[in-house]
């Protein structure tokens, strides 16, 4: 088991090394850190002296591996925009988007759960139908769309919901939570919903389906011939086995929520990283949209690598044999 | 010697046509998508107006409501834009713009990832790994954040007018590329299980080269799933399409696609101007609704076990 | 005396979309307390169905369609499925085929245990699992303590079969149901099974419905037989006797057809023609077109299953 964990965080790094690469390249190729630094109004020679200075003239792999280096550290670049290390421009961004991903993932879970059990174990009944007809319908509608519907119907209609910005937010510890005052939370409805309107039926087509099929298991028909009640046979037996395909599956999915969380706060105008990201691009802000790559790829690699050690710890064949 | 039955009069006779005509959700949204198909490539012929010809429209027709409302104006049905454009018209341009990129990006996705998924599944080994490795981090990232990145990147390399100039067949690569990895699997799957049948063994003992053997002999075999998952693919790049033109990184306002369309009606929905985004909006997600549903029947009806979820 | 099960003209249907097909017919006979009946014949022959549906576990469009199943003074098809949950795994128990499938992957053998008695019994953790070492060392486990937090996949075949048999114990049911039960398993073990099974059926005086297309084994272990085909059942008397005497034509080939029957050097024989599908079954007695004695009456009529001159049960028309 410690071999397959150490096995994944190295891959892992591998992929970020790579990501890394991408990253640099991309900023190689657009940005100019001089005038990152000074502006515009600098003359060509103290220009190319602040360039080898700061070791630009150098080759390739040399200032990749000091981009590494710095990356490693926590230092991902200024951004040209706010005039600020971009690693603490995102670290003052993070919280809104990761308050918005982490409460869209309990709703996912707490509704696909036990909607994607009912339309497996009653799939001939009218509401498990209509729940199918519905995500089927729910994955048609991009997040965007849904999320000025939600707009229109709760904020310009009956003004009960306020359209954009997080609220009132509570500074703990440098963390800016919208969780703990009531004016926060209301601000974080309808962008959670609207986040969770396209995982949500993609996560109960899953569970459903992997269900289904777990059902169809000898093992299932030998709990019925035990005399279990029908919970214990749908939840300990069937469910425990789709909770591994749905781990797996599921967590990478809940990693891409971070990429629907850019649609999303553009909509609500969410002071998190995706706008963020987008006015950067905005603004050619090459530094911070390349720190943002690379914290997201980071994130993503963490989700992913956390995903696998999960699902070797539930998965009792993987645990012992240490493969996957 | 029995006749043999022509082409046309074998596809009448199958169960496929059959099993489609007695599926009233498959035969629905068929017939919706080609009068979309119809109106969206045809928009020239059907559009009472050209929304990208200045001198058709005034900016003292702007947000007009549709005409089923008070105030309504019977020349714009459904209302006009904030620049004076009838809506209707635009929208047909737009959703013509939005099957262009659809299926010129899927060709383009299909093209390299057939490509890749032939390579990888053939030769195996080391290249294979390497290439599917790269397949799964891509897709792990999601392929709306890879598209997002890739045109972030083109437009930083272009500049904002330039890649509007080239939206067209720039957006067709970035979600071309964006999303090869999920043709390059389904090829690759498919190869490895044609590989171990015999006839493929057999024509390597004919002496036939790997090329030939691969274009000839397993390609042919390997597309039914392909031409599954490009239904559900044609869908995934249209939405792919509306969410970059959403976020600014598509098509123009100038030649709005149905996503720039809801990107431009949005700022105008906070002014009760409310059809400037919904009707774009319902027409995107019908056509993409009438294809992922026609392409869940395709898979239901091909091989029910191909992909889940 | 009453038996312990009674199983009178058991019909089954299948609800295709475009038909219904009849999966077993008119299937009846009896098991005694602490009586061993097996049941065999070709696979299809609808030997798993008959086992399944004394539990009604049958899966979806399959349902009893006629007959009664009289267990311990209880007509089984009539209960309601929280009756009959009773009755499963407590008064019933069985055994499946393949013990790599029915155990449950991702639960260790005390949970998948433990869960068995206290579906049936209000008793506590501690003594259910008193119950279940005490099961296991009945099936000759070795250090059943260990084994308890165990998961499947770490064991054998033939361990992982003594599980599932310990597991059919735990409640002291009056019948087992054995479906193939060694048949998954290495030839070496299959032979150790049986035995344990034989053993403690008759230790526990329980009633054992082994379901085997094995004639070997039904012959070691049981003490009547009943020979299915095509939903029906041909012939059933004692195995002793219908092994050495067999009065259907098609037991007959059955018998004929095992190796141990004809001489070294010899061809096997066999029985033409393949068992017919239930979508289309042939007119008349289903195994007309492979039957040698075959007369026009076969072809129109269905034999149905009497008593014959020899006392024994046998539904063909040219056995006096």
């Amino acid at each position: 088991m410690v071999a397959f964990i150490i096995r994944r965080v190295l891959q892992g790094m591998m992929v970020m090394v790579v990501i890394a690469l991408i990253g640099f390249a991309i900023k190689q190729s657009f940005g100019d850190p001089v005038r990152e630094i000074t502006g515009i109004s600098v003359s060509a020679e103290e220009r190319e002296a602040l360039r080898e200075e700061l070791g630009l003239n150098d080759p390739f792999m040399v200032q990749f591996g000091r981009f590494l280096y710095n990356a490693a550290h926590g230092d991902l670049g200024q951004s040209f925009f706010y005039k600020k290390p971009a690693m603490e421009v995102i670290l003052s961004k993070a919280p809104a988007t990761l308050e918005l991903v982490f409460c869209s993932a309990i709703l996912i879970v707490l509704l696909s759960v036990p909607l994607g059990i009912y339309c497996a174990i009653r799939p001939k009944q009218l509401f498990a139908k209509f729940v199918m007809g519905a995500s089927t319908v729910g994955v048609s509608i991009p997040v965007f769309l849904t999320a000025i519907m939600l707009i229109y119907i709760f904020s310009i209609e009956l003004h009960w919901l306020p359209s954009f910005g997080r609220g009132e937010t509570v500074n703990i510890g440098g963390w800016q939570t919208g969780l703990l005052t009531w004016d926060g939370i209301k601000h974080l409805i309808m962008p959670t919903v609207a986040l969770s309107s396209i995982m949500l039926p993609l996560f109960i087509r899953l569970i459903r389906s992997e269900m289904m099929e777990v059902l169809q298991n000898e093992y299932i028909k030998y709990a019925w011939a035990k005399g279990l009640p029908p919970l214990r046979v749908w939840i300990v037996h069937a469910f425990r086995n789709t909770l591994l395909p749905v781990i797996t599956v599921g967590g990478v999915q809940l990693g891409i929520t971070i990429a629907f969380t850019i649609l999303t706060e553009t909509v609500f105008s969410w002071q998190g990283m995706g706008s963020m990201f987008i006015q950067a691009v905005e603004r050619a802000d090459s530094s911070l949209m390349v720190a943002y790559l690379v914290v997201v790829g980071f994130i993503f690699v963490v989700v992913n690598t956390v995903v696998d050690i999960i699902y070797g710890l539930v998965n009792p064949t993987v645990r012992i044999t240490g493969r996957k | 010697m029995q006749p043999t039955r022509s082409r046309w009069r074998r596809f009448r006779e199958s169960f496929f046509l059959h099993d489609f005509l007695h599926d009233r959700l498959a035969l629905t949204s068929f017939i919706v998508l080609v009068i979309l198909l119809v109106l969206g490539l045809g928009a020239p012929f059907f559009a009472p107006s050209n929304p990208y010809d200045p001198s058709t429209y005034d900016l003292l027709n702007a947000e007009q409501p549709p005409a089923f409302m008070e105030n309504g104006q019977a020349q714009f049905p459904l209302g006009t834009d904030a620049q004076g454009r009838d809506m209707y018209s635009t929208m047909l341009y737009g959703m013509r713009v939005s099957l262009i990129i659809g299926f010129g990006a899927v060709l383009m996705q299909a093209f390299i990832g057939i490509v890749v998924g032939l390579i990888s599944g053939y030769f195996g080994g080391r290249l294979d790994s390497a290439l599917m490795r790269l397949a799964d981090v891509q897709l792990s990232f999601s392929t709306y954040m890879v598209a997002i990145f890739i045109s972030a990147i083109f437009q930083a390399a272009f500049g904002v007018a330039m890649y509007e100039k080239i939206a067209i067949p720039l957006l067709i690569l970035v979600i071309g590329f964006a999303e090869w990895p999920q043709y390059a699997r389904t090829v690759r799957a498919s190869v490895l299980a044609e590989k171990k049948k015999e006839y493929v063994e057999a024509a390597r003992v004919i002496g036939l080269s790997k090329r030939r053997i691969m274009f000839r002999h397993i390609l042919p075999n390997t597309l039914s799933p392909v031409f599954v998952i490009s239904t559900i693919q044609v869908a995934n790049a249209i939405m792919s399409e509306a969410a970059l033109s959403f976020v600014g990184l598509g098509m123009p306002v100038t030649m709005p696609s149905l996503g720039s369309l809801i990107n431009v009606g949005f700022e105008y929905i906070f002014s009760g101007s409310w059809w400037i985004t919904l009707f774009p909006g319902i027409v995107l997600v019908v056509l993409v609704l009438v294809i992922n549903l026609l392409g869940d029947w395709l898979r239901d009806y091909l091989n029910p076990k191909l992909y889940k979820g | 005396m009453q038996p312990l099960l009674e199983v009178k003209n058991l019909c089954v249907e299948f609800a295709m979309r475009s038909q219904v097909l009849r999966a077993l017919r008119d299937v009846s006979f009896t098991i005694g307390k602490g009586e061993r009946l097996g049941l065999v014949g070709e696979s299809g022959a609808g030997k798993t169905l008959t086992g399944f549906s004394i539990l009604n576990l049958i899966s979806k469009p399959g349902y009893i369609s006629g007959g009664s199943i009289l267990f311990e003074g209880r007509d089984l098809a009539e209960l309601t499925i929280e009756q009959i949950r009773d009755i499963r795994g407590n008064r019933i128990s069985m055994i499946f085929q393949d013990p790599m499938m029915t155990l449950n992957p991702v639960l260790t053998i005390r949970t998948q245990m433990v869960e068995t008695i206290k579906a049936h019994q209000k008793i506590s953790d501690k003594e259910a699992e008193k119950i279940a070492l005490d099961k296991l060392q009945r099936v000759y486990i070795p250090s059943p303590e260990k084994r308890l937090d165990q998961y499947p996949h770490e064991l054998s075949g033939g361990m992982r079969q003594r599980i599932v048999i310990a597991i059919s114990l735990l409640t002291n049911p009056g019948l087992i149901i054995a479906d193939e039960p060694t048949t998954a398993l290495d030839v070496t073990i299959q032979a150790e099974i049986m035995d344990l099974l034989l053993e403690l059926c008759r230790d526990e005086d329980m009633g054992l419905l082994l379901i085997t297309h094995d004639l070997a084994v039904v012959s070691e272990v049981t003490q009547k037989i009943a020979v299915m085909y095509a939903g029906r059942i041909v012939e059933m008397g004692p195995t002793r006797d219908v092994v050495d005497h067999p009065e259907h034509p098609y037991t007959r080939g059955l018998i004929a057809a095992l190796p141990q029957s004809c001489d070294q050097g010899q061809r096997l024989l066999q029985i033409p023609g393949i068992m017919p599908s239930l979508a289309n079954l042939p007119s008349g007695c289903s195994f007309h077109p492979r039957c040698e004695l075959c007369q026009d009456i076969c072809k129109r009529e269905v034999p149905v299953l009497e008593t014959k001159a020899s006392g024994r049960h046998v539904a063909c028309f040219m056995v006096k």
